[in-house]
């Protein structure tokens, strides 16, 4: 009783922010990187992608939580893929009434969003242990860390490799795309750049903050 | 119904109570959806149908979907007959047919390219091209919906039958950039010649499977008829 009570005092900040900066999908715990990869060729659908997930993951981690002290623990996993399945099929009619368009550039990675294992490993880690309104928190966190991730990776790629920003023309009649960007190799480049930026500020960071450096 | 060992478990019906009851939630909202999106869908779909028809074909205002098969053209509901081609018959606001779109598709650099194609009866050739999906590079093999020279190939190009109805009198060919003389011909694009001859082998097909059916019994489809689906 003493452990639910402490854990149910246990919304901090950090649980929201713990996906956005410490525990970030994308840029730290380099989690998902199929969806990353794949789609990140514009803003716009990188934009798509990472709300479509975070939708799913909300919804899965609010489920998962609500119904965590009924499940056996036998059949939990199992419980939470087909939660997880049913709100991906959810979030794959809504795009196709929303777009087509949309629905094609994203093809097959909105079905795969069931086997994106930050979604299973928050169900898991976090949901399955923690009250509703906590576990909501910080899955809308991770979904926003997460979205964060692929949207710095989708607007980085779209502006060098195709000029624009949310299908809008930056630059003038001269700009030469740096069409490899928009393509496969591009976005390990783009996700190396952005790694490297982000560790060095992490440990900055922790070098600060500590006085020593972070291994 | 003595419990042979000590160790803890969790009954079966139990288990089985929870997925049932999970798999049951679960369900009621995947068909919640799929009812409230439904029309949704089915109006998107028809609308990126009519644009892309609208567009191969300019001036026409409405789109009906049909078969031609070897017995005769007959409007497309539900599967495919045996041997037919599917084919749009676009009519203008008068209900008088503007032409006639079909779907082709070639194997182009990194994927199979789809592009849709009007086809005008009265001069028997094609009038328009508009691409459907691919995947071609960014820059390179998209040149085939922005190079205005290779679009001038898909303004007039002959697509007649052969007397005896049985295949196109001249195959769509492509051919090397800057060589195009006969009417039938698509001249490629410097640099992109592996997409540039995906369109054209993809029409030819196309044409070559369509046209025959399509002619003899274009008649038919003049007028659009009644006004159900």
């Amino acid at each position: 009783m003493s452990t639910n009570q402490k854990l149910d005092e246990g919304i901090t900040f950090d649980t929201f922010m713990e996906g956005i900066w410490r525990q970030n999908p994308v840029f730290v715990m380099v989690l998902g990187m199929c969806p990353t990869l794949a789609v990140t060729v514009s803003a716009e659908n990188a934009m798509s992608m990472g709300l479509a997930t975070t939708f799913v993951l909300v919804s899965s981690c609010l489920l998962v939580s609500l119904i965590r002290n009924v499940v056996p623990k036998e059949v939990r996993i199992a419980t939470y893929i087909v939660i997880i399945a049913t709100f991906v099929t959810l979030v794959d009619y809504l795009i196709q009434a929303v777009s087509l368009k949309l629905y094609e550039a994203l093809g097959a990675f909105i079905q795969l969003i069931v086997v994106n294992c930050i979604i299973l490993g928050r169900a898991e880690a976090h949901a399955s242990k923690n009250p509703p309104l906590k576990s909501v928190v910080n899955a809308l966190g991770m979904g926003i860390g997460f979205t964060i991730g692929l949207l710095a990776l989708g607007a980085t790629r779209e502006i060098l490799g195709a000029g624009k920003l949310f299908g809008i023309t930056l630059f003038g009649e001269q700009f030469q795309p740096w069409v490899v960007m928009v393509l496969p190799p591009g976005g390990f480049f783009v996700l190396g750049g952005w790694l490297l930026l982000f560790s060095l500020l992490r440990n900055r960071k922790a070098a600060i903050e500590g006085g020593h450096g972070h291994e | 119904m003595s419990e042979p060992t000590t160790i803890q478990t969790t009954p079966g019906s139990k288990m089985i109570a929870t997925m049932v009851l999970v798999a049951t939630v679960c369900g009621v909202l995947i068909v919640g959806a799929f009812e409230g999106t439904q029309d949704a869908i089915a109006a998107n779909k028809r609308i990126t149908l009519e644009r892309a028809v609208f567009k191969v074909l300019p001036g026409a205002a409405s789109v009906r979907e049909y078969a031609a098969t070897p017995t005769g053209i007959q409007p497309l509901t539900g599967a495919m007959p045996e041997g037919g081609v599917k084919f749009y018959a676009a009519y203008d606001q008068a209900g008088a047919l503007k032409g006639v779109a079909a779907e082709a598709a070639g194997k182009g650099y990194a994927d199979v390219v789809r592009v849709l194609y009007g086809y005008d009866a009265k001069c028997q050739c094609i009038v328009g091209i508009g691409v459907v999906a691919m995947r071609e590079t960014p820059g390179i093999g998209d040149k085939i919906i922005t190079d205005k020279a290779f679009l001038q190939n898909f303004e007039a190009l002959d697509v007649r039958v052969n007397a005896e109805m049985t295949a196109l009198a001249n195959a769509v060919k492509v051919v090397k950039h800057g060589s195009k003389q006969n009417a039938w011909e698509i001249d490629a694009i410097a640099g992109a010649t592996v997409t540039s001859k995906a369109v054209g082998r993809g029409i030819n097909e196309s044409a070559q499977k369509l046209m025959p059916l399509l002619v003899p019994h274009i008649e038919d489809v003049k007028r659009e008829k009644g006004n159900g689906k």
